[in-house]
């Protein structure tokens, strides 16, 4: 059975998005994948809980879509977690709506993959500054996947920018064919 | 003339009635089915018409209306945009199709004089259906109808050089003809004091038109009676014909500079809205007129002549327009979207034809040819039109590169009623450098507003023809915030009808307003006093002393849950479809918002952030953990 991917995509200012753009696009050509745009849902960062529970019950893979952001999300998705990761939803005893569903992190970040290494400006790499992203998939005993990683995007030329957004495209289709364990 | 002027009237209104929206219908264009409507009641058809040459005389100050409106749609700043394929394509049209004509009338043995002159009112092409056919195309703004447009607007204003020019063409001294131009008292004139007369009288429109015309127009504006309004446009433009007359220049001429001069008013849209109907009849009498004297004993006497003329003047021009393409190297496809869509003789050259034949420039048989080959000439533009689409096809095939798409323009917003409300919409949108077209009808506002460099017009937002002359036509957005509840209503119903590509948000007074505003046909709404309300009532928790976080938060939760309310009671409708609720709660409708508040209000507000059922857990574990301890 193909499994259903929610992408919760969080870009504050997606005029001045070209790198999430791509990746928006590749994404929303894929089938099978629902495209949920945070900033456009929530203006005013009152997110709805209800709805956005609904949501992640209806969705068999989790993807959240942003740039890197002081090594870290664009702050409504960081709203997001603390409101819709309900204890006795997400996590805690009776928490179990999530378990067994699948979060992938799909990032954008400026700084090229030598900036993110040991020798680099940010010293880790930016698999490391997701570590809170993997740990919440824990708590909320969901799949963490390798993230989905696009670097050095102020340089990246068009070409170079649509064959990765391909490859963006390609991991979706398999995750939903399940063909990616 | 009691019957005879109202039977007369009857029959002309009759078939332009029974006639034009049949050749609409047909895409044959509103120009054919007044002139066929003309033949069917001319002396060749039901002869109902009486004096068609009258009629003409008196119809012909619709032509002198349309050049008002002209001058009017020429913004210096527009025209001044467009110079490049104005004078570039539009004079390359007109002259070298001038020459062309003038050449092969020459070969006829005709003499220079008349050559040249069919040759200057044959170049003329038709604005009426050339743009109409572009319209229901959507070709309006691609490539090829930017041109097209172009060379339409400088066939315009040549007309007005070329009314002076025709009358220094006559073979016989214009006094005998009629002489409708030629003034009494002038003439008797000295030439210097001629000359001070004429430049005395053009300097009257434009400082008139410039200094006097606002305030009068504004005080006319003051006394809000639509009538009267519309009876000093008219005046205006009589005025000037009347006065151009005197001195012996065109009235056309005049009412062309009139319109120019007052371009740039805040008064121009609705000026536009109160002289089109006049201009559309009189044109469309025009018309009827030139119908009904077309000489078909003439057509019938040499019809290979006349069929063989109107194929030479559509291939003359369409070999000139094709050959000016071919020449810039525009895309194949747009050489012969505008050589097709130009190829046919225009209305203007039925109103120089009549020039000329009054200034004894052409004899009445030669200039009856004309018009007909002219009439004749427009009905083939509607059918090479049907062949286009299919060349087209084939020629994008074999283009390359292929016409670029076409630019659309930046979505344009209209806002009606510019009182406390639509000042603050205004005012968003300029600051983000969207630009904004205001109408309002409150002359104080306007004053205001224009010195401060808004482009605001006069008017009354509920008529359609404001509407139309404002741009609603290309207008991505509507914005109806206007005071009275009933005008608001009357507007959305309007430009839903007219105008279903352009999106509306209306200002509703209340809830059940807000229903019949959706239900008119509004794309989105928003409570006049709700936002500030809801401000103020958070306001007051804050004072209270609940944080100014979750006081704002609150509040906008109970927007949410409002408009969810509001949304989900709009969408029961009873059998008649009316919106059931909407009607109810006009009587009770505190009652039933305050009720639904009590049940589903407070407890919905919000549990963001709550942390009892984890403090709970993790104790209960704790308690657990020290139980097996």
């Amino acid at each position: 059975m193909p499994q259903r991917i929610l992408v919760l995509l969080a870009h504050p200012a997606r005029r001045r998005s070209r790198a999430n753009a791509a990746l928006t696009a590749a994404a929303a050509a894929v089938e099978g994948v629902r495209l949920h745009d945070l900033y456009e849902a929530y203006p005013d960062f009152l997110i709805d809980v209800e709805g956005e529970q609904a949501l992640l019950l209806e969705h068999d893979v989790i993807v959240f879509q942003h740039p890197v952001y002081w090594y870290s999300s664009p702050a409504i998705l960081k709203e997001w977690q603390d409101l819709v990761l309900e204890h006795g939803f997400a996590y805690g005893r009776e928490g179990t709506a999530l378990a067994g569903k699948t979060l992938l992190s799909a990032v954008t970040a400026g700084g090229t993959e030598e900036a993110y290494g040991p020798e680099g400006m940010n010293r880790h790499a930016i698999t490391e500054f997701l570590r809170p992203f993997e740990a919440t998939a824990r708590l909320c005993r969901m799949r963490w996947l390798p993230p989905f990683i696009l670097h050095g995007t102020h340089l990246l030329g068009p070409e170079a920018l649509a064959e990765r957004a391909t490859d963006y495209a390609a991991r979706l289709a398999r995750l939903r064919d399940a063909v990616e364990a | 003339m009691g019957e005879g002027f109202l039977g007369q009237a009857f029959v002309y209104l009759l078939a332009a009635v029974a006639a034009v929206p049949i050749a609409k219908r047909l895409g044959l264009g509103s120009v054919l089915g007044y002139l066929l409507a003309g033949v069917a009641i001319g002396p060749f058809g039901l002869h109902l018409a009486g004096d068609a040459g009258a009629v003409m005389h008196f119809a012909e100050f619709g032509v002198v209306m349309m050049l008002f409106l002209v001058g009017l749609e020429l913004r210096p700043a527009r025209l001044w945009a467009m110079r490049g394929p104005v004078l570039g394509a539009g004079g390359m049209q007109v002259g070298l199709t001038a020459l062309a004509v003038a050449a092969i009338g020459l070969a006829f043995g005709f003499d220079w004089r008349m050559a040249l002159a069919a040759g200057l009112i044959l170049a003329m092409s038709s604005t009426a259906i050339a743009l109409q056919i572009l319209a229901e195309r959507g070709l309006l703004k691609t490539g090829g109808g930017e041109t097209t447009f172009a060379v339409l607007l400088f066939q315009d204003v040549s007309v007005i050089p070329i009314l002076t020019v025709l009358p220094l063409l006559a073979l016989a001294p214009a006094g005998a003809a009629g002489g409708a131009h030629a003034g009494g008292w002038i003439e008797t004139l000295p030439p210097w004091a001629h000359a001070l007369a004429v430049l005395g009288a053009v300097a009257i429109v434009v400082l008139g038109g410039r200094v006097l015309t606002r305030p009068v127009f504004r005080l006319v504006a003051g006394t809000h009676l639509r009538e009267i309004f519309t009876a000093t446009a008219l005046l205006l433009v009589i005025a000037i014909a009347l006065l151009m007359e005197t001195v012996g220049l065109s009235p056309a001429l005049g009412a062309f500079l009139g319109g120019v001069v007052l371009a740039d008013s805040e008064f121009r849209h609705e000026l536009e809205g109160d002289i089109e109907p006049f201009k559309g009849l009189l044109l469309g009498l025009f018309f009827l007129s030139v119908g009904a004297g077309i000489d078909f004993a003439q057509v019938a006497g040499a019809p290979l002549t006349v069929a063989g003329l109107v194929l030479l003047l559509v291939l003359v021009k369409a070999a000139v327009l094709a050959g000016l393409g071919l020449l810039a190297r525009r895309p194949r496809t747009e050489i012969l979207l505008t050589a097709l869509v130009l190829s046919q003789g225009g209305e203007f050259a039925f109103v120089l034809l009549a020039f000329a034949t009054q200034n004894g420039v052409l004899p009445a048989a030669e200039a009856s040819l004309l018009v007909s080959v002219v009439a004749l000439s427009m009905p083939v533009t509607p059918l090479l039109m049907m062949a286009y689409g299919r060349l087209a096809d084939r020629l994008a095939g074999t283009d390359l590169p292929p016409e670029p798409d076409a630019v659309e323009p930046q979505g344009s917003v209209i806002i009606a009623g510019f009182g406390r409300f639509g000042q603050i919409v205004g005012r968003l949108l300029l600051a983000q450098g969207q630009p904004v077209t205001v109408l309002d009808h409150d002359m104080e506002t306007i004053e205001t507003l224009r010195r401060f460099g808004y482009r605001v017009f006069y008017g009354d937002a509920t008529r359609l023809d404001l509407l139309q002359a404002a741009g609603a036509a290309e207008a991505a957005l509507v914005v109806v915030a206007t005071d009275a509840p009933e005008t608001t209503l009357s507007i959305i119903h309007t430009v839903r009808r007219h105008f279903p590509q352009a999106q509306i948000l209306a200002r509703a007074t209340d809830r059940t307003h807000a229903y019949a505003v959706l239900e008119a046909g509004a794309d989105g709404m928003v409570r006049e006093t709700f936002g500030s309300a809801l401000e103020l009532g958070v306001e007051a928790l804050r004072r209270l002393g609940l944080p100014a976080y979750e006081a704002a938060r609150v509040g906008r939760l109970f927007r949410r849950h409002d408009l969810r309310a509001l949304h989900r009671l709009g969408a029961i409708r009873d059998d008649d479809g009316r919106y059931r609720l909407a009607v109810r709660e006009a009587a009770e409708q505190l009652v039933g918002v305050l009720e639904r508040d009590q049940v589903r209000g407070r407890i919905a507000l919000d549990e963001g952030w709550d942390t009892r059922s984890l403090v709970e857990e993790v104790r209960r574990d704790a308690a657990e953990r020290d139980k097996a301890g």
